[in-house]
């Protein structure tokens, strides 16, 4: 009940003219940038940032998830509208939501895709809400040794859980952690890896890199193919949207299953790409009409888009809780809190309670308000879908170069940006994923100070990852993820 | 991705300019000199055992770039050694890479000139010739834009936000 009691106060936080202002204003950034191929919400919130920083914690932080639930909310739209997704988890959606609104049943398509992202996300919430706290009482305990042990399983979890070669996987993270040391040595306070330049003082931001390799390297990307934008009519009304609910209770199991997977993958850093795709298959596998999917089926859009919102608001619970951020996004709504001065992690929950229940409460408004929002407003963004190419990519480019230059107003983050956005556009043309080198760079620092913390406490004894029940668990779990494509290579030999 | 439409596309978008084998091989070969170089600098921080310290300053990094060195070196292996099954798949046609080079080029352009001249000037510059040569806009179409954005993006950082973004001399010149 205690949870409940600290979400009416968070509400109470929450509900002030400027919050609700600032939180409506994200949401219509965040559709936009959700749905122009090129921005994400993880590079969005990442330009946003800086301007941020003169506002109070807690209502920058309302701005920041509300640009984030909005760009959940966009993927969608152009993937139904123009067969582009516009964020990486809305391609499930693509399969049946384009064909859907070739048969001029766009506005069915979106209204369930919307729906089912807003049931997906007030469920997760809802686990958010009361699993939280439990999580993080649970985790005040935590040493260095534990902390160790819980990044490791994030990591070792990409290597299990890619589809990407794992030497790919690891050669991308261990760039990442290579990134994260070069600057100053926060345990002897001494410089390292700086190749005797000034610039390389302060290291490279994260944020930096997510900017040049989601913005810049996702334009390169997009532009090599010349892209042209066919769209479908938008039509939608009131009429067709409660046409469109009563249809919806139909795919209960569906949404069930659906909300589950999500969950799942968005605490273990899976992220919302892998389990709209593992709905969608499931959904395709125990549906009657399974063989129909890809043809235009409304379950086919329910199915991947509640997972990827599922996914999206669960990543925030580890986030929250241990300070491990589930996916790149969530990764950049960490790096937010770690400016604002307030350490993600276990004691979050009692010295900022303000806070973290004031952002809670703002997520169930948050996709409430975006639902009816982007309901209402799908002809406006279908329109601007319309804009050629050759104006929305440099203005793109200009955003992402005041995005980077104004996190510390130092002129050589712009040549680091593009300098990421070339690596962006190279590891993802040949398949090296890019959230374990965001999430390296993110996480190196505390991973690299709870290590060293640990071998000084044990004095160099590598057992310490052994010591106790639970760090032990969580020591050997990481290791199956890690030899997990070994073990089902092997599996497959032998059979 | 585009797989299977490389070979009819041919003719549309030029000659093929490097395979998937080669990129691999080029992205494998830098890792693991990036790999080497970190090595080597982390090697004379020490990368061992301090007094007081624990592991030292180079432990970490050393290690790291150890493991990226060995699981580079096994990606190498697989593209040069064995046939990948998209080895030969073409990474990028000449019309391709024209295109990219025409986004880059003026991008790292318009990121130098930001530096010297103010980010206000060169993004009005970048817009607009973006506009002429890759979208072949008539120059009435593409200035109006070129100076609107700048402008708005000048109310909304400098005097709304209170963010200071690079100024040059034209920004000095109007006060600011």
């Amino acid at each position: 009940m205690d949870a409940f009691f600290s979400l009416m106060h968070g509400f109470e936080v929450l509900l002030t003219v400027s919050n609700i202002g600032y939180m409506v204003l994200g949401i219509l950034f965040g559709v936009l940038l959700g749905f122009l191929p090129g921005v994400g919400g993880a590079n969005g919130i990442a330009i946003l940032l800086p301007l941020t920083f003169s506002m109070p914690p807690t209502t920058a932080i309302i701005m920041l998830a509300a640009i984030y639930w909005g760009a959940l909310f966009g993927g969608c739209i152009s993937a139904i509208l123009f067969n582009i997704p516009g964020e990486p988890w809305s391609v499930a959606t693509t399969f049946d939501g384009h064909p859907l609104a070739k048969q001029g049943r766009a506005g069915e398509a979106l209204t369930a895709s919307l729906t089912s992202s807003f049931i997906g996300a007030l469920i997760a919430t809802i686990v958010l809400t009361f699993l939280a706290p439990i999580v993080a009482n649970f985790a005040l305990a935590f040493g260095p040794p534990e902390f160790f042990s819980v990044y490791l399983l994030t990591f070792c979890s990409f290597v299990g859980m890619g589809r990407q070669s794992p030497f790919k996987v690891i050669s991308s993270m261990m760039l990442g952690f290579a990134f994260a040391c070069v600057g100053t040595d926060e345990i002897t306070g001494g410089l390292r890896l700086t190749f005797g330049t000034e610039t390389l003082l302060t290291g490279f931001h994260f944020l930096i890199a997510v900017i040049g390799l989601f913005g810049i390297g996702e334009i390169l990307v997009t532009i090599e193919k010349g892209l042209q934008f066919e769209g479908q009519s938008a039509k939608i009304n009131p009429f067709v949207v409660w046409q469109t609910w009563k249809k919806l209770p139909k795919y209960w199991a569906t949404i069930i299953r659906g909300t589950a997977v999500g969950v799942w993958l968005g605490i273990t850093p899976g992220g919302a790409t892998p389990a709209s795709f593992m709905s969608y298959g499931l959904a395709k596998r125990f549906s009657k009409d399974g063989a129909k999917f890809g043809t235009g089926m409304l379950e086919g859009v329910v199915a991947p888009e509640t997972a990827a919102h599922a996914a999206g608001t669960s990543a925030l619970l580890p986030m929250l809780t241990l300070g491990i951020p589930g996916s790149p996004t969530a990764a950049v709504l960490l790096g937010g809190l770690l400016i604002w001065g307030l350490d993600p992690g276990p004691l979050l929950f009692v010295e900022h309670k303000d806070f973290v229940w004031g952002l809670i409460a703002s997520i169930y408004l948050g996709n409430l308000v975006g639902l009816i929002v982007v309901l209402s407003t799908v002809p406006l963004w279908a329109s601007i879908m319309k804009i050629p190419f050759a104006i929305i990519a440099p203005i793109i480019i200009v955003i992402c170069g005041i995005g980077s230059y104004t996190l510390s107003n130092a002129p050589a983050d712009l040549i680091f940006m593009v300098m990421f956005g070339v690596i962006g556009y190279l590891f993802k043309k040949l398949d090296y994923p890019l959230a374990p080198m965001v999430l390296a760079i993110v996480l190196g620092g505390r991973t690299e100070n709870s290590f060293r913390q640990a071998m000084l406490g044990s004095q160099g004894d590598l057992s310490t990852f052994w010591s106790n029940g639970l760090v032990g668990s969580i020591t050997a779990l990481s290791m199956v993820m890690l030899f997990w494509p070994l073990i089902m290579w092997l599996y497959r030999r032998l059979r | 991705m585009s797989e299977g439409h490389d070979k009819e596309s041919q003719g549309e978008h030029g000659k093929a300019v490097v395979t998937y084998r080669t990129m691999n091989v080029v992205v494998s070969l830098t890792l693991m000199a990036v790999s080497a170089v970190v090595m080597v600098a982390s090697y004379r921080l020490g990368n061992g055992w301090a007094k007081d310290v624990g592991p030292d300053s180079g432990y970490f990094p050393f290690y790291v770039s150890l493991i990226m060195f060995f699981t580079s070196g096994v990606t190498l292996l697989q593209h040069v050694m064995t046939r990948h099954r998209d080895g030969e798949r073409v990474f990028l046609h000449h019309r391709e890479l024209m295109m990219v080079l025409q986004v880059l080029v003026p991008t790292l352009i318009f990121v130098v000139l930001s530096i010297y001249i103010g980010i206000y000037i060169s993004m009005a510059l970048f817009i607009g010739f973006f506009m002429m040569w890759h979208g072949h806009y008539p120059w009435y179409k593409a200035v109006p834009l070129a100076v609107t954005v700048p402008v708005l993006l000048f109310i909304v950082f400098e005097i709304w936000f209170l963010v200071p973004l690079p100024k040059g001399p034209f920004e000095a010149w109007l006060g600011y």
